[in-house]
């Protein structure tokens, strides 16, 4: 497993828990960054957006490289077939929208015209988790995860944070094939830095424990690691593993963590069923049978209300991740 | 001519002015949510609440209502605003707009507001529904008709056009389509992001009856939609053409307006000037 230990992101936890000492900035921007970079370095890079430029954070895209910037309207499976064929045609498309549609709309083509075809599309899901807010539950993408990693060939990437995002947007632009890269829309704390190793298909430590390890994915690192440092107090280590490429998993990790401390807690803004906790169950189930309990969406659908309301509501803020780690401990 | 007596046109249209009073309180009190397309369907959603509808405020599920569906739900306010003027909710619920456990979500849902018929935002969904209630009252001599609402880009969606096509198969004169013809949407003018243009040549072409007329004019929506009623053997379609942020003189034309609600001096400056045209309405009327 990728040790991220010795990178500013651990050392900087006491920060961290002082609210008004996080910086916070939405993993959009990072995406937008990385993006144009990505395009800089190979012109074949093409930006596809369906009438969200500014949302998705494309607009800096279009007005930097405005010959590889394609606007299409509000057409999502048009989004993933074109797409699909212009990669046909040697280009890297990426494709914008909100998960809910981008994914959500077009799952079929993307099955077929971007997973079985074998193109090199990058799909990138704006807006997504109950943390869009007040837009409400038509908005809110929690099962895009769950849709994504089924599907053969397929990369999903979570990062947790916009400098994450960022890395994770110029990795996937390098390698060949389908790609999924999932992102929010609200101000969310960094709790990376540009040292911050980053590669896909590892799995990172943020932070030492044997007690239980809570691997997490997105932006809910940070409850995480929050709740990591109050169960500290009452005696709990908790192992925090930030585990951003959900497929293909980085299995050795998954199964060393279990190892270590013989139970697991997964966290991510998505429904359970299906999602990134999921696939840890899989892999444990048949691998390393360990206790596991699930943070995330409990087989419901959002709703209107702010960002933070709703992580508390639908249970994944710092303190039922605490209790998630108290339930695993009692079932060690 | 339209049935609209002179009286009950100044009566509509200080009602269209309420509407748009309460789609200004609500975003304000909610800090997001959108503006531009709640203001400019704001004639046509009193017309339609007010004198076109079949229906009962009081008993929102009754069987034999006319559907009025919102393909496009990011206009919900101006739906919300409506149907609390027109009787179905106290007007001070319009308060609770995106706020957490509020029947008035950012986005219209079914299951939590009856008569919204159904769940909206996702666009170019409502015309495929609206297609397969007008089919089901046909198969069963119902009478009620259907009454679809949509935005000019959601025409960019294919699943609209599908919905165009086996509307017209069916021949379904039970079914009535609203355009909200802006040439808005969010990145820019419609013709620019995806030209929509020839528009009422495409319905034609789709075996569609075509009207136009100036959605903001209510007594010319009024005598279209009239017209469009009398329709036999195939669906109609109104093409209502509207300009965004109708009503409030700094959003009027601007598509930036889309998205954005109005700050509180903002939210002032477009009471007064609502206030102002109900001052003019009355003095005339
Ligand atoms: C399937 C889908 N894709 C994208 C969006 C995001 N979105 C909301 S409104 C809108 C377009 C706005 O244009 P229009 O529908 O004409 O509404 P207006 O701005 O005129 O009110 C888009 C792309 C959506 N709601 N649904
Ligand atoms: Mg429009």
């Amino acid at each position: 497993m990728a040790n991220a230990l010795d990178s500013v992101a651990a050392m900087r936890l006491a920060e961290l828990q002082d609210p008004a000492g996080v910086k916070q900035v939405p993993t959009r921007n990072g995406f937008g960054e990385g993006v144009i970079e990505a395009g800089k370095k190979n012109r074949n890079v093409i930006a596809i957006c369906a009438d969200l430029s500014e949302s998705t954070r494309m607009l800096g895209f279009k007005e930097a490289l405005p010959d590889q910037y394609i606007e299409i309207g509000v057409s999502e499976q048009m989004l993933v077939a074109m797409a699909a064929g212009m990669a046909s045609a040697g280009k890297v498309p990426f494709i914008a929208s909100y998960a809910m549609f981008n994914p959500g709309r077009s799952w079929e083509q993307v099955r077929t015209t971007m997973a079985l075809n074998e193109t090199n599309v990058k799909i990138a899901g704006a807006h997504a988790g109950v943390s869009v807010g007040p837009d409400g539950a038509t908005h809110q993408a929690i099962e895009d995860i769950a849709i994504m990693r089924c599907i053969p060939h397929m990369t999903v990437v979570v990062p947790c944070d916009s400098i994450q995002t960022k890395r994770a947007t110029l990795a996937v632009a390098a390698m060949n094939g389908p790609v999924y890269l999932r992102f929010g829309r609200e101000k969310t704390p960094v709790v990376t830095t540009e040292e911050t190793p980053f590669e896909l298909g590892k799995a990172q430590i943020f932070r030492e424990g044997r007690d239980v390890a809570v691997v997490v994915c997105g932006i809910l690192i940070y409850n995480a690691l929050i709740a990591a440092e109050k169960l500290a107090r009452d005696g709990i280590e908790c192992m925090v593993v930030n585990n951003h490429t959900v497929k293909p998993m980085d299995e050795k990790a998954i199964v060393e963590a279990a190892e270590a401390c013989g139970a697991v807690v997964t966290v991510e803004e998505h429904q359970i069923f299906g999602g990134m906790g999921s696939r840890v169950a899989e892999i444990l189930a048949q691998r390393r049978p360990t206790p596991i309990e699930f943070v995330g969406v409990a087989d419901q659908f959002g709703q209107s209300g702010d960002p933070a309301e709703l992580i508390e509501h639908y249970g994944m803020g710092s303190s039922a991740i605490e209790a998630a780690v108290r339930r695993a401990v009692a079932r060690k | 001519m339209s049935t609209l007596t002179p009286q009950r046109l100044t009566e509509l249209k200080l009602h269209a002015n309420n509407v748009r009073v309460g789609i200004i309180r609500s975003l304000l009190a909610a800090g997001s949510g959108h503006s531009a397309g709640p203001l400019d369907m704001a004639d046509v959603f009193t017309v339609l609440y007010e004198h076109v509808l079949n229906h009962r405020p009081k008993e929102p599920l009754w069987d034999d209502r006319d559907r009025l569906l919102l393909s496009c739900g990011h206009i919900a306010p101006v739906r919300y605003s409506a149907m609390a003027y027109g009787g179905y909710f106290p007007i001070e619920e319009l308060l609770t707009l995106r706020k957490f456990g509020t029947r008035l979500q950012g986005h219209p849902e079914r299951v939590r507001l009856p008569a919204v018929e159904t769940t909206s935002g996702p666009l170019g969904e409502g015309l495929a529904q609206g297609t397969g209630m007008a089919l089901a009252a046909k198969m069963d001599g119902k009478s009620w008709r259907v009454y679809v609402v949509t935005s000019d880009a959601e025409h960019q969606c294919g699943l609209h056009w599908e919905a165009t096509m086996t509307a017209a198969k069916f021949k379904l004169d039970n079914l009535i389509a609203i355009v909200d013809r802006n040439f808005i949407q969010i990145d820019g003018s419609t013709e620019d992001v995806m030209p929509l243009e020839p528009f009422a040549d495409k319905y034609r072409a789709f075996n569609w009856e075509v009207f136009e007329c100036d959605g903001n004019d209510i007594a010319q929506f009024t005598e279209t939609i009239e017209k469009a009623k009398t329709v036999k053997g195939k669906p109609s379609v109104i093409i209502a053409n509207t300009v965004p942020g109708k009503g409030v003189s700094y959003m009027e034309g601007d598509y930036t307006w889309h998205g954005k609600p109005p700050n509180k001096e903002q939210a002032d400056v477009a009471l007064r000037e609502l206030q102002a045209e109900r001052e003019r309405l009355t003095a005339n009327g």
